[in-house]
């Protein structure tokens, strides 16, 4: 408070409304930014009469897509912040989503969790001796991990479940046992009180019923894991001499090692982890469906990826960014014409950003955004529902388009992707 | 002399240790399944017992080959510059259907349609890859990300397109396709060249394309080494910052490796429609995309490799079927490319780092000699080829060369 109040008084003050919305620090307007963004959700939920949009199926949906892009993006951080750029990612998942189903088939969900992170582990391992040891670019290594990830667990499959166990070569046999998962009493299980409030479809309270019931309600085992998982990193990498050892890594690899930091050793650390997570959120998805499917990753290794640098490489930014992309892919699924809502979302948001802009007097700026707001209204009003083939990538292109509006203030470790080799810098 | 002589037994060393390695590798997986490795690969390599089956499988390895060599050149010439296109699957697919719906709607004397055709898939190849390069320049997104998405968003949209406006088959069919190309739109295939060769017709035709891949291919080769364009290209790839200082607008040029690597990327899947397909459907080749990433790897970006890494991949494709057929888990093939592609990337850098250590060694017998005897041996035998980008990011490259 007191810094900002001091970095203030060389400003002209811009009025008492001014200083109540953007005053009081980061905290203040992260608050301020949620309640925004509610009482707009809720607004267009209203506007548009798309119950789907804030509707506590839709919101614990979101959270079981948010999840596994979550846990691989977290597994992005543990490595990147240690200086090895993990495209990997990917198949570390696909490895995971395999050990699951092959442990989890024998011996439980808890098996299910070891093997996948093992198997998890096991990828970050081979891409910590490819870019550490031996000094492999890293995105060409992460490539090639994930062409031999797709091959080693065809042929496992095709070695392991075959006659007998119920399994095939693009499908394991079902797990033996399920996970439990966990409902807040009272609440939203029993006499469900949330779930009461949000039939009634009232302006703010409604959506709030929602998002919490949808956070609370049935929540499983993996899910609650994971979550916390996301302050524990933040703890462990930001808040200890571990993890301010691990960050020198993939800040100044050769500083941090004439430092005494052992260098080698952290980044193999930081990157087998990185691995586990990812296994782990293959686990996940093992998990809800109850099977190993083939391609069941569906790019989520990617996708986790895109939400670490839409985090910019923060354990909080990156929640963020899963949450929104396990947001659209959740509306998307539950209802093609919810997605129609969201187009009523951006027409707002963008006109906000035009009046924005043509306060500050930038006109052309205002005026692109302001187009495009009115395309989006538009575009609201006149289209029905959307097609299979387009709504499928909504999320994608949310990804896209807040990326390009935001990418430009991210900055990523100083050191991240670069090959360190002792000596030589 | 001995120099010389050293630095060309480094430059082999890798892809010969690399091929070794994945040998060893895929003979002990299969060893692991209790089948016999000299048995697997006699399998593999066995292309048939009479002359027409043995033209057949190398006709097919061909026509595997022919998309294989253009998706690996269109990733090539954005590795060069040091960018990543991982969005040649997005680009060849929306390219592809595109293409062929363009092709089925109009009817042009043979030559012009085909071209038509063409310079549609490599004008949406472009656009499609040139968002990446657009985003890159003005908003800083990371080429890796945005190619990634813009990978979904094109699947999302051929899909779109297919079930929807482009639908060109009848409604009920279970495969859903475009409309068919017509006679004139197609490549003819080169069996009169093979007959003319006297080797036996084989059963399905060899892709008319393999022309005009070889000609891309040349094109690329003659552009990267011998034009002012493929000079500021390769230096930026090597060094943007020195590039920058020696006017090169590093801008401009990532959009333009962008667009040319997009329209190569365009034409990934022609080979295939104006070949055999005549239409895009949901059975369409996919997957070359990704392929096309690993042979850019394995062939170090230069267009003689890329074909030879092409033919390699199209060879152990083939080999899938024949090992199904003898109860070998064909998935070893995907095992076999991935490991020649990791022990590639290794055995480059660690050849690499060999001839670096030899040439200070050399440099260290002959003394404190001349600035230029340093110079002349640091660069490894890897140096004009892919795998050198994998040193392009280290800051101590500027150092090695002071040295």
């Amino acid at each position: 408070m007191s810094t900002t109040a001091a970095t203030r008084t060389g400003r002209p003050s811009r009025g008492p409304l001014t200083d109540l919305l953007t005053g009081g620090g980061r905290a203040r307007r992260l608050l301020w930014l949620l309640v925004g963004l509610w009482v707009l959700f809720s607004l267009v939920r209203v506007l548009s009469g798309e119950q789907e949009l804030t509707s506590s199926s839709t919101l614990s949906a979101a959270l079981l897509l948010a999840v596994p892009i979550g846990l691989a993006a977290l597994g992005g951080l543990w490595s990147e912040r240690a200086g090895v750029v993990n495209i990997g990612l990917e198949g570390m998942m696909i490895l995971g989503t395999w050990g699951a189903g092959w442990a989890g088939y024998q011996w439980g969900w808890v098996g299910a969790v070891v093997g996948g992170m093992v198997f998890g582990a096991a990828g970050g391992l081979l891409h910590a001796i490819a870019t550490v040891t031996f000094g492999v670019d890293h995105v060409v290594s992460g490539v090639a991990i994930n062409i031999l990830a797709a091959g080693v667990v065809r042929f496992l499959s095709e070695l392991l479940f075959t006659e007998g166990t119920g399994g095939g070569p693009t499908q394991s046999p079902s797990l033996a046992s399920d996970p439990p998962s966990f409902s807040l009493p009272v609440l939203s299980s029993g006499p469900d009180l949330l779930s009461g409030l949000e039939r009634q479809h009232w302006f703010l309270v409604s959506d709030l019923a929602g998002l919490l019931r949808g956070l609370t309600n049935g929540v499983g085992l993996l899910t609650l894991l994971a979550v916390l998982l996301v302050p524990v990193s933040y703890l462990l990498l930001w808040h200890t001499a571990f993890g301010l050892r691990l960050r020198s890594c993939g800040e100044n690899p050769a500083a941090a090692d004439s430092l005494g930091v052992p260098v080698y050793r952290l980044k193999y650390l930081a990157v087998v982890v990185s691995g586990a997570l990812a296994g782990l959120g293959g686990v996940f998805l093992v998990f809800v469906a109850g099977i190993y499917r083939e391609g069941q990753t569906g790019g989520r290794g990617f996708i986790g990826l895109a939400a670490l640098i839409f985090g910019n490489w923060r354990p909080g930014g990156l929640a963020a960014g899963a949450g929104l992309f396990g947001f659209a892919d959740a509306l998307q699924l539950r209802s093609q014409t919810a997605v129609v809502a969201l187009l009523l979302l951006i027409a707002v948001l963008l006109a906000v950003l035009a009046v924005h802009q043509a306060v500050r007097r930038r006109l052309l700026q205002a005026v692109i955004a302001g187009v495009f707001a009115v395309a989006a209204l538009v575009g609201f009003l006149t289209i029905d529902r959307l097609p299979e083939g387009i709504v499928f990538f909504t999320p994608h292109l949310t990804t896209l388009l807040v990326l390009s509006l935001a990418s430009q203030r991210l900055r990523m470790p100083k050191a991240d992707g670069l090959v360190y080799r002792r000596g030589e810098h | 002399m001995s120099g010389l002589v050293r630095r060309v037994g480094l430059s082999l060393l890798g892809p010969v240790l690399a091929v070794l390695v994945a040998l060893v590798i895929s003979a002990a997986v299969i060893a692991l399944i209790g089948e016999n490795p000299v048995e697997a690969f006699r399998v593999m390599t066995d292309l048939g017992d009479s002359p027409s089956q043995q033209v057949q499988s190398i006709v097919v390895i061909l026509n595997r080959a022919v998309p294989l060599f253009l998706s690996g050149l269109a990733v090539a010439v954005a590795f060069r510059m040091g960018l990543f296109n991982i969005g040649v699957e997005g680009q060849y697919r929306l390219a592809t259907i595109l293409a062929a719906a363009v092709g089925a709607a109009v009817v042009l004397p043979g030559p012009l349609h085909v071209l038509l055709i063409v310079v549609v898939a490599m004008v949406v190849g472009a656009l499609w890859a040139g968002i990446v390069g657009v985003l890159k320049v003005t908003r800083g997104v990371s080429e890796v990300i945005s190619s990634i998405m813009l990978n979904f968003i094109a699947l999302g949209l051929a899909s779109f397109l297919l079930t929807g406006p482009l639908r060109g088959s009848p409604p009920g069919a279970s495969i859903v396709t475009t409309a068919e190309i017509p006679e004139s739109g197609r490549v003819p295939s080169l069996n009169g060249l093979l007959t003319a060769l006297g080797l036996a017709t084989p059963r399905s035709g060899l892709y008319g394309f393999l022309v005009m891949a070889l000609v891309v291919g040349v094109v690329v080769a003659v552009l990267l080494k011998r034009t002012r364009f493929g000079f500021d290209l390769r230096a930026t790839g090597l060094s943007p910052s020195a590039a920058t200082a020696s006017g090169v607008d590093a801008r401009g040029m990532v959009v333009k490796t962008m667009l040319i690597s997009g329209a190569i990327a365009g034409l990934v899947g022609l080979p295939d429609l104006l070949g055999s397909q005549y239409d895009y459907g949901t059975e369409f080749t996919a997957g070359l995309g990704f392929l096309g990433i690993a042979v850019a790897l394995l062939g170090r970006s230069s267009p003689l490799g890329i074909a030879l890494a092409a033919l390699l991949f199209a060879f152990l494709d083939r080999a899938a079927l024949p090992l199904q057929f003898a109860d070998i888990p064909s998935s070893v093939v995907t095992i076999i490319q991935g490991t020649i592609v990791l022990a590639v990337v290794i055995a480059n850098e660690v050849a690499g780092r060999l001839a670096l250590r030899s040439a200070e060694r050399a440099g260290a017998t002959a003394g404190p000699g001349p600035q230029t005897d340093g110079d002349d041996g640091v660069p490894p035998p890897t140096a004009p080829d892919g795998g050198q980008r994998v040193r392009t990011g280290a800051p101590g490259t500027p150092e090695d060369v002071q040295a």
